[in-house]
């Protein structure tokens, strides 16, 4: 252990905390790119794959590609 | 033409596809490297670094401290830049940006308040006071909760994003007021001492490991972030995949028996 003075519960204290916080972070996010590639490809076992990929498997033309992904929702 | 060479990039990451493949490559080789800097700086912050004059070995606290507090501005000027973007281009991937940044932000921010805190204990003798950079800094703190709150608030994804960009430029406000709250006002916070004109006052000694650790912050930012964002692209083409399979099973089942009966 170092020796951290008269003052060095607050020193782990604000280290633990952050590994804590930051962990969790890391964790969550990890956790939830996990779940959502489980669910899309459940999605596309269930023959839901995107237009684009059909589309590419037909060897059809594409048109405009990248607004077909989901994040595009403005519906515009 | 050299200019628009130089700004394609930035338009291919505009397509969600080719912001997954780049953000698949460099996000393990991003994370490598954050890892060996945090190695790097605590390495410093702990053996290196000698206690300051004044505040002794509590001065440790300030290798995160400082950092979190940075890095709790800096997200919050990414949502705003992504805000601005969505508002003007319209461009789904800003939106996705400005969401996935909000609950990182909210726990760098946290961080600079709870690693201040404990901080101010041993050596302003409290753990709290309400002073214009303190509160300015619970204020960001609230600001990305009640972003993430509206988000979640509302049921119309578009709408939603369109409400927590205009609430997170309003926002914005709150930036330049942190960052001046120690020159403003008459503050317990000690005033800027690194980003100030004139250069920095601290010792090259702490000042180096600081650096090391704030870079390492950010690259961590960084690799969250796209994580994050790469997450949400995830989670939209699931929602679009769903409504894809709703709309295909409504068309499918009341036509198929009409469409017999007709024939």
């Amino acid at each position: 252990m170092i020796a951290l003075g008269p003052h060095a519960a607050f020193i782990w204290a604000a280290y633990g905390t952050t590994i804590l916080l930051v962990g969790a972070l890391i964790a969550w996010i990890v956790r939830e790119g996990r779940v959502q590639r489980r669910l899309l490809e459940e999605l596309e076992a269930r023959g839901m794959g995107r237009r684009s990929a059909r589309a590419r498997e037909a060897g059809a033309d594409e048109g405009p590609r990248g607004r077909d992904d989901g994040a595009s929702q403005e519906g515009q | 033409m050299k200019a628009m060479a130089s700004i394609a990039p930035v338009y291919q990451l505009a397509n969600p596809t080719r912001f997954m493949a780049l953000a698949a490559r460099i996000v393990p080789w991003l994370a490598g490297l954050t890892v060996v800097l945090f190695a790097i700086g605590l390495y410093m912050a702990f053996f290196i670094a000698p206690p300051d004059y004044q505040q002794g070995e509590t001065v440790r606290i300030m290798y995160i401290h400082v950092p979190a507090a940075w890095l709790a501005m800096m997200c919050y000027g990414v949502i705003a830049i992504s805000s601005f973007g969505y508002l003007v281009f319209r461009h789904p991937m800003a939106d996705v940006s400005a969401k996935a940044a909000a609950p990182i932000g909210a726990v760098f921010t946290a961080l600079a308040l709870i690693t201040g805190s404990l901080w101010g204990k041993p050596m302003w003798g409290t753990y709290w006071v309400w002073d214009a950079r303190l509160t300015s800094v619970l204020i960001l703190f609230f600001l990305y909760l009640g972003l993430m709150a509206l988000r979640n608030g509302v049921e119309d994804e578009t709408l939603a994003g369109k409400l927590t960009a205009v609430m997170a430029l309003v926002g914005t406000v709150i930036l330049p007021i942190i960052k001046f709250s120690v020159d403003w006002w008459n503050t317990l916070h000690q005033p800027a001492s690194v980003m100030r004109i004139g250069g920095p006052t601290i010792h090259p000694s702490i000042l180096w490991p600081l650096l090391v650790m704030a870079l390492a912050f950010t690259l961590l930012f960084v690799v969250l972030h796209l994580k994050a964002m790469g997450n949400e692209v995830l989670r939209r083409r699931v929602v679009a995949l769903r409504m894809r399979a709703v709309q295909r099973a409504a068309n499918l089942e009341p036509q198929g028996p009409a469409r017999e009966a007709a024939e």
